[in-house]
């Protein structure tokens, strides 16, 4: 699993042999790929970018050439056993509908985002007073697909409101895991989140 | 069943009217009556077909191609009448994306059709060519009619089942009624159900050929065939193969042959001349009173009717325990003929029964023929399918 970003390699990790699962925004399908071969997983994805469509399928995946703002709703209820929303909740017209929809068609959710309050760019906002450019969100705020920033925090009040019950989270910054300091203190030190849910 | 499947298939003359040249084709006799959609029966059918590749010992290796409206079995060997390449040698071959090295090919000459199988052109009880006297034929026939040679060659499940146009008609049909001869689907550029403007412009076609005096109620074999028709019958469906923007790349407002316009009514623009010469060669290969009754099973497809009005029943597992079939769903940005709306139909249908399914819209510029032609994309799209 190493080629896979960090967040993917976690999400990875923790799902079970032969799970049923569905990526939302699953672009060429590396990750579905990955479980494939590696956990005998049934995998299907949705992704919006056609020539990423091509290479996921041209690859012998199940993917789907779609836009998970509305086809999501096609699935039938608890339709897989896991449900993936890799750094695509913040690209969503409405994260909350989405998150919805991933707890209705999965019994468990991933759900990996990038994270707004990460210290530098705190700290890039309150000196520079721009819209932060950095490491991991490198794209100007003109450019950027990412219609709904968002920090750990909101995150966890939106699950609080909805009901979500929290099974798992893990933080990275740099490339690695970190560990240790609390929720709050992830909330400054943590550039991508990846949260484990159910309903 | 494998005794017939061991002897060789027999080799038999057909006929082919619109072209008065003897041919010889492969082919086979189905042992019972075909039941129809319409509650007749079809005795004595024979359906023509050739094969590419080996079987492997398990017979499990085959692929089904169904071919479209005005195709035929000859889908990776040249055409006896035309002299032409396959249909789609691009794809189907050794080390193609359908390969095989790996698979056998199997493509037969739909029922209705008229390069060997049974179809109007053929005789009847009487000895006479069925002409108007031929059943209406449907999609579900002429599938249940391969799923019948199937058993004659012995092979009970399929590989996979790939078709472009109505062969995806064909293949969408076979993993609705036949799932479980049916491991994987490909449908490129097709459809669920044919659309007011599909039928629109088949009945465009049809009142053509009848309109043409030579057709005589369709009973014109022996005599004059009714070439005309058949020729602006296929002038303008061949308008609804091509893209708005194709046409003009190739073609424009430029003159054919000519330096000024001629204030009449020749071909002067190279769009007439081509598509006079489209008209008039599929003539050579092709009989009128086939081009009726399959454009009339064409305009009969309605896959969600035939399954209680709901597209999804259609694809819905017969039971908990039946193996999966998955299926790959292609269209073209530029096809206007069978749309991405289209086909996302089918794709929302699976999802609802979350079938194992991919979908993606290739961009292309050359409208519905595009499948037919040179689209890279397509080509590892297919391999990656078929595995």
């Amino acid at each position: 699993m190493s080629t896979l970003r960090p967040d993917l390699a976690k999400i990875a990790q923790n799902i079970p042999q032969g799970a049923r699962v569905l990526d939302v925004g699953c672009g060429d399908g590396a990750l579905m790929s990955e479980l494939q071969s590696g956990k005998a997983v049934d995998a299907r994805g949705i992704e919006i970018d056609p020539a990423e469509v091509e290479k996921a399928v041209a690859r012998g995946l199940s993917v789907v050439q779609g836009d998970a703002n509305r086809d999501l709703a096609d699935y039938p209820d608890g339709a897989f056993d896991v449900a993936i929303l890799s750094q695509t909740l913040q690209t969503a017209q409405r994260p909350d509908w989405l998150l919805d929809q991933l707890l209705r068609v999965g019994r468990t959710a991933f759900v990996s985002f990038p994270n707004f309050a990460y210290w530098r760019m705190r700290f890039s906002l309150l000196m520079g007073g721009k819209m932060p450019v950095v490491r991991h969100l490198p794209v100007s705020w003109y450019a950027t697909k990412n219609i709904h920033h968002l920090t750990i925090e909101d995150f966890r009040l939106l699950l609080t409101e909805k009901g979500v019950t929290v099974e798992d989270s893990w933080f990275f910054a740099g490339g690695s895991e970190i560990s240790g300091g609390g929720a709050l203190s992830a909330n400054w030190r943590a550039e991508h989140a990846v949260f484990q849910l159910s309903k | 069943m494998i005794d017939s499947a061991h002897r060789l298939a027999q080799v038999d003359f057909a006929f082919i009217m619109a072209s008065q040249t003897a041919i010889s084709v492969r082919k086979e006799a189905l042992p019972d009556p075909l039941p129809l959609d319409s509650g007749r029966e079809l005795a004595g059918v024979e359906i023509a077909f050739e094969t590419y590749g080996e079987l492997n010992a398990a017979r499990d290796n085959a692929i089904l191609v169904f071919h479209a409206l005005t195709g035929d079995q000859f889908v990776a060997s040249e055409h006896p009448i035309t002299g032409k390449p396959g249909w789609w040698e691009r794809m189907i071959g050794p080390g193609k994306p359908i390969d095989t090295n790996r698979y056998q090919v199997i493509c037969a000459n739909v029922l209705g059709s008229c390069m060997g199988s049974t179809g109007p052109a053929s005789p009847g009880q009487d000895g006479a060519p069925y002409a108007k006297d031929f059943p209406v034929i449907t999609i579900r026939d002429m599938v249940r009619a391969q799923m019948r040679l199937l058993d004659v060659l012995g092979i009970e499940t399929l590989h996979a089942v790939v078709g472009g146009s109505m062969g995806g008609m064909q293949a969408l049909s076979c993993a609705a009624n036949f799932p479980e001869r049916t491991g994987r689907v490909l449908a490129i550029a097709t459809t669920a159900r044919h659309s007011a403007q599909n039928i629109a412009f088949h009945e465009v076609g049809r009142q053509a050929i009848m309109a043409d005096p030579n057709w005589q109620g369709g009973a014109y074999y022996g005599g004059d065939t009714p070439d005309k028709g058949l020729s602006v019958a296929r002038m303008a469906a061949h308008i609804t193969y091509l893209s708005e923007a194709g046409l003009t790349e190739k073609f424009g407002r430029r003159l054919q042959d000519r330096d000024a316009k001629s204030f009449g009514f020749d071909a002067d623009f190279q769009v007439e001349s081509y598509l006079r010469h489209q008209g008039i060669s599929f003539t050579d290969r092709f009989d009128a009173n086939s081009y009726l009754y399959i454009t009339r099973a064409m305009d009969y497809f309605d896959l969600a009717e035939e399954h209680g009005g709901r597209l999804a029943d259609a694809f819905r597992p017969k039971s908990a325990d039946a193996s999966e079939t998955r299926f790959c769903l292609v269209s073209f940005d530029t096809d206007w003929l069978y749309t991405t709306a289209d086909m996302r139909e089918i794709v929302h249908a699976l999802n609802s029964v979350a079938a194992p399914v991919s979908f993606v819209e290739l961009s292309a510029p050359f409208g519905h023929d595009s499948f037919l032609l040179d689209v890279p994309a397509l080509d590892r799209v297919v391999k990656g399918f078929i595995g």
